[in-house]
């Protein structure tokens, strides 16, 4: 039996989509209301206040725009974290999986691939959301979900390779901690970061979600000739961590 | 072979299964059973040797051989929140069943679940769980099963239906590789039984011939105080008989080679079982 194989990696596709009807409700409840939220008190709050306009864009657009990468990150590290522990450990999911004619390579392959495809569904939320807060429509606003998506795939692999690697489920506070939160809060999306220090500026390039912020507004705003080089910078992250995440499953899964 | 740091689990086993059979892999906790299986599907590697699932080499061809066997594992791993049907469904695409519907039915009418098809999975009894779990691993219709202490933790009158269950897979000729650390399921089902301890197999053959070999014909169990018993016991073993703790009792084993005056009359004289082997020789008490 070859690599990779599509039917390998529809059935444990499958086996999420079964789940996912189980609690999709939720799921859409809070990425419908965590952006108005957020809109409601950062865009119209201190839009209202303190900041009128940044980088040109109304703050409700600058902050609407930007908070596909929060709902992004969120979407896509904290269930491939979370979850990937719990089937690992608790529910002896990955047990059965492999039990048939599945390796590890496809299994984490179909996970990854369907918490991307749930985030690059997910992301553009705050889009529609924002909208309602007077954002205006857009073309381009068309590729955003396949730039959520990819983007998704770099977290999700990341969130599989750290759960493979902790050896107890609290020890995702350091990550949430040292990881997620700086790379949440140096993305872009509140502020822009070229008021911060050239250090920052400099390690913002290898913030996946940087790129994606500038992507997303560019996509609402006018595309740039940079575009194309953020994209390739995000694929390669995204091959970089799927790789990771098969090496880590694997010396875990596999005694 | 397989070692874990310091440990080794299974411990250079030669384990060849004929087509067709139920082999019972007997042997108490830690024995080295459930990695054995592990290692028959690939989830596990061994540090030393060579093993063939169905004319497929592992680890190399473990995809294919994991296509060709079913596997039921010791702890349920079913989907709760998910109906019983997409349980099944599940599977049947995993194992690339081309017709998915019909191996869902199929697995239904295993599990005696036709009428709990679009209930939740949390919904259902211990019982209807594990007849659940036996037909999710059946979904592809494998000539070769793999149970996982198939009836641990189960009352004895779900371990029974869930036996019966077995016993018509066996009929029907799937070979079955079953561990199992209960001496009563490796007696009534396997039609060999393989002991193992310490990640050896340490005796193999059908079980009558176990005992035969191991036991004798008669054991004799004898209730008494502990005073008593030490000197029963003493009386046997200058005999040259074998003695085995049986609870609160002590097992004679063979003991029809007993002359006068080693056997106490109130000893309950029976034929010799299968149990009296597994502690003999692994130096555990059954369960």
């Amino acid at each position: 039996m070859r690599r990779l194989e599509p039917a390998a990696i529809g059935g444990v596709m499958s086996r999420e989509v079964a789940n996912f009807r189980t609690f999709w409700k939720a799921t859409t409840f809070s990425s419908v209301l965590e952006p108005a939220v957020y809109l409601l008190a950062f865009g119209l709050g201190l839009g209202a206040t303190i900041v009128d306009q940044v980088d040109g864009l109304d703050y409700v657009e600058y902050v609407g725009t930007g908070m596909v990468a929060t709902a992004v990150i969120f979407s896509s590290a904290f269930p491939a974290m979370f979850g990937t522990f719990v089937k690992e450990r608790f529910q002896r999911t990955y047990d059965a999986i492999l039990a048939a004619p599945v390796d590890v390579e496809e299994l984490v392959t179909a996970e990854m691939l369907w918490i991307a495809l749930r985030s690059g569904f997910y992301g553009c939320f705050p889009l529609i959301v924002s909208m309602l807060f007077g954002l205006d429509p857009a073309a381009g606003m068309l590729v955003v979900p396949l730039y959520a998506f990819i983007t998704a795939l770099i977290f999700a692999g990341f969130g599989i390779a750290v759960a493979a690697s902790v050896a107890k489920i609290d020890q995702f506070n350091y990550v949430t901690t040292l990881f997620i939160t700086p790379l949440f809060l140096v993305a872009g999306t509140f502020f822009p970061i070229d008021q911060l220090p050239e250090a920052v500026q400099v390690a913002s390039q290898l913030n996946p979600l940087h790129h994606l912020v500038e992507l997303v507004r560019h996509a609402c705003f006018g595309f740039e000739s940079t575009d194309l080089l953020r994209v390739a910078v995000l694929i390669a992250f995204a091959i970089t961590m799927w790789r990771v995440a098969v090496n880590r499953m694997e010396k875990r899964l596999i005694d | 072979m397989k070692r874990f740091g310091p440990i080794t689990a299974v411990d250079g086993i030669d384990l060849e299964v004929p087509r067709g059979i139920c082999l019972g892999l007997l042997g108490p906790n830690g024995a080295g059973k459930s990695t054995t299986m592990r290692m028959l599907t690939g989830q596990a590697r061994a540090n030393a040797g060579t093993i063939k699932v169905l004319g497929h080499e592992l680890p190399a061809q473990a995809k294919e051989a994991r296509a060709e066997m079913g596997v039921v594992p010791q702890l349920d791993n079913l989907d709760v929140d998910v109906t019983v049907e997409d349980n099944l469904a599940v599977f049947a695409r995993l194992y690339r069943v081309q017709d998915v519907h019909a191996a869902v039915d199929r697995g239904l009418a295993m599990a005696r679940l036709e009428g709990r098809r679009r209930d939740p999975v949390d919904e259902l009894s211990g019982g209807m769980r594990r007849r659940l779990l036996l037909a999710r691993g059946l979904t592809h219709d494998p000539p070769l099963l793999l149970l996982d202490e198939p009836t641990v933790g189960l009352d004895p009158q779900i371990r029974t239906e869930l036996w019966s269950l077995i016993d018509s897979l066996r009929t029907k000729g799937t070979t079955i590789l079953m561990s199992t650390h209960y001496i009563e399921e490796a007696e009534r089902l396997a039609d060999e039984v393989a002991l193992m301890a310490e990640g050896k197999i340490i005796s193999r053959g059908k079980p009558s011939e176990l005992v035969a070999q191991h036991a004798g014909r008669e054991t004799a169990e004898v209730y008494a105080p502990p005073e008593r018993l030490a000197e029963v016991r003493a009386a046997a073993e200058a005999q040259g008989l074998r003695v085995r703790p049986a609870g609160p009792a002590i097992a004679i084993v063979g003991s029809e080679k007993a002359t006068d005056g080693a056997i106490p009359p109130e000893a309950i004289r029976r034929a010799a079982t299968l149990e009296d082997v597994f502690v003999l020789l692994t130096g555990e008490e059954a369960e």
